[in-house]
């Protein structure tokens, strides 16, 4: 009887303290994404009001939406991210394969040398990268970008999809070997489509940083044609400090694509990181 | 024909399978990484490169001009790491410890809620807190006006005192969920047997957190604490996106990431200087070296692993 009572105490305490940082959490974004939605006067009379017929106001998008280039941020910080994945996961998994299956001589070394990079932050080398872009004419390019990126991810990448290559069976390669299958095929058309769940964990991993990055967009690529969405947000709101309106939109509609992507990718990201991907 | 079979044959796919990885991984970020070492021996004389050896380093550690702010720099930063390692990883402790408790409901909905801040990107966050903070807008003093505390608000993010605390705090609301998350694996790692076993003994609740479940999680807390050292010791984007370049007010939120982009990429009146900036990035290098062999060494080894 006692214990029962203490059990529905705690339980209630548990959802007391997820509620409550529940609410710390989300409140910012909700507080910037309402107000985004109302006339200046009301943003500043009532900041924790929703919109009603009287204070709702689009004039903050209509200004982001004439002034800022958003469309074509969202297209660079799109082709940025998808073609680093593609590059991070195209090369991460051939050299994953390569340490899992094959026994050679420096197999272990060039596993521990692909490993330094998961500690070491490639920001510390920023000044002879920016050097090397300008000598090979890449500064001012998405390709920058990628390239920096596809290193960035490649260690942790190898290293993930390594240990899950290790698992796949050996029967089934040899099987493949007997019918004649040259070893780029048992790579493309065996393996690679039995690890596609850690290719995906890999992917959600990478997809967040390399969006929201504003490091090497800031010194590697900071002309407008090729400004991701991340660099693009922050001129534009560093530009119209003053006006509420267009700053409260921008930042809502940079929130928007995180979120969507977020809904979509949230259930993979959170089996990857509870299914002990990362140790 | 033996002899041949005796003889394998060089497998150039083992090549082919590496080489794209090896070499991008190479070219742009192991080169560029010992490039920046080596630029940091050398300085620009009329457009030209020369080499002065360790002279950087003393210009860096021994004007006061350059000295100043590189311990300003460093001592903000050992703070923010500080703050971090105290309040972040205690709070994703926690909310992973309830969140792992077997029969609550809607753990899913709290778990991805509470993620929510880490997926936002550093402008977000920091122009988000900014007018939040802000003293203009009254949101905050508005909301400690209605618990009786409007004493209490100041405009931290401007006042020197307070402003690398705030933002170091803001940095925690942002990343809490990833000690939470890390820490949440670990503990529905942890076999059933051990804590039934427990039980049986009398040891449940708070007891079993303590006695049982934070040692067998010990290991996963030391990798959150090396990971959060170097995240720390690289960040720059909040600081950035909030203060600006110049890490107001007066560099008193100024890291060594805002210290290096100023000094490399230049700032108002300030040329950049990619010599000294190497020297910055190769002292931060160093300080990231001595951090992750500690816990290669001093910690992760002597900490035992429990296998199940």
């Amino acid at each position: 009887m006692n214990t029962a009572r203490h059990n529905r105490f705690n339980t209630f305490a548990a959802h007391g303290v997820l509620i409550l940082y529940t609410l710390i959490a989300l409140f910012p974004v909700f507080v910037i994404v309402i107000n985004s939605f109302k006339t200046r006067k009301a943003i500043f009379r009532e900041p924790l009001a929703m919109p009603n017929a009287d204070s709702f106001s689009l004039i903050g998008y209509e200004t982001v939406l004439k002034q800022g280039d958003f469309f074509l941020y969202f297209q660079n910080s799109m082709i940025v991210t998808v073609g680093s994945l593609f590059f991070i996961l195209l090369f991460g998994a051939m050299a994953a394969f390569a340490l899992a299956e094959y026994r050679f001589k420096g197999n272990l070394m060039m596993g521990l040398y692909l490993a330094l990079g998961i500690m070491i932050p490639i920001r510390i080398g920023t000044v002879a990268i920016l050097e090397m872009m300008v000598q090979t004419g890449l500064v001012n390019t998405l390709w920058a970008l990628i390239l920096v990126y596809t290193a960035q991810g490649l260690p942790l990448a190898v290293f993930i999809l390594s240990e899950f290559m290790r698992q796949v069976s050996d029967d089934l390669k040899n099987a493949g070997r007997i019918d004649g299958l040259s070893e780029y095929r048992i790579f493309f058309r065996l393996v690679l489509p039995l690890v596609r769940p850690a290719m995906a964990t890999v992917a959600v991993f990478n997809m967040i940083p390399i969006w929201n990055d504003l490091w090497f967009p800031l010194i590697l690529a900071p002309a407008e044609e090729v400004k991701t969405l991340t660099l693009g947000s922050q001129v534009f709101i560093g530009q119209f400090v003053t006006d509420w309106n267009a700053v409260l939109s921008a930042l809502s509609l940079a929130i928007l694509p995180v979120m969507a992507l977020y809904v979509i990718f949230s259930r993979q990201l959170i089996r990857g990181i509870t299914s002990g991907a990362v140790k | 024909m033996a002899d041949d079979l005796n003889k394998p044959k060089f497998r150039w796919h083992i090549v082919v399978f590496l080489a794209p990885a090896v070499l991008v991984y190479s070219a742009v970020m192991i080169y560029p990484l010992f490039n920046t070492l080596r630029l940091s021996l050398f300085t620009e004389v009329d457009q030209e490169r020369v080499y002065v050896g360790l002279q950087n380093f003393k210009t860096l550690f021994g004007q006061t001009v350059w000295s100043d702010q590189f311990w300003n720099a460093l001592a903000n930063n050992f703070w923010f790491f500080v703050i971090h390692m105290l309040v972040q990883n205690p709070i994703g402790i926690a909310l992973a410890a309830i969140l792992s408790h077997p029969k609550l409901r809607f753990a899913a909905f709290y778990r991805s809620a509470i993620f929510i801040p880490t997926i936002l990107s550093f402008v977000i966050v920091g122009f988000a807190w900014k007018l939040i903070l802000s003293p203009i807008w009254g949101i905050a003093p508005g909301m400690l006006d209605a618990v009786g505390l409007k004493s209490l608000y100041a405009p931290w993010l401007g006042k020197e005192a307070y402003a690398l605390t705030t933002l170091s705090l803001v940095s925690v609301w942002q990343f809490v969920g990833i000690p939470m998350m890390l820490i949440y694996a670990a503990l529905l790692s942890i076999p059933d047997e051990i804590l039934e076993a427990a039980e049986v003994e009398g040891i449940t609740g708070l007891s079993a957190f303590w006695k049982i479940k934070l040692p067998l999680i010990l290991p996963s807390i030391g990798i959150i604490s090396i990971l959060t050292f170097v995240a720390n010791f690289n960040a720059f984007d909040l600081i950035y996106a909030a203060q600006g370049a110049l890490a107001g007010p007066d560099f008193s939120t100024d890291i060594l990431g805002t210290f290096m982009y100023r000094t490399f990429f230049g700032f108002q009146l300030q040329l950049g200087d990619p010599h000294m900036g190497s020297t910055i990035a190769s002292a931060m290098f160093a300080i990231i070296l001595i951090g992750v062999c500690l816990y290669l060494f001093g910690i992760q080894s002597r900490m035992r692993r429990y296998q199940f």
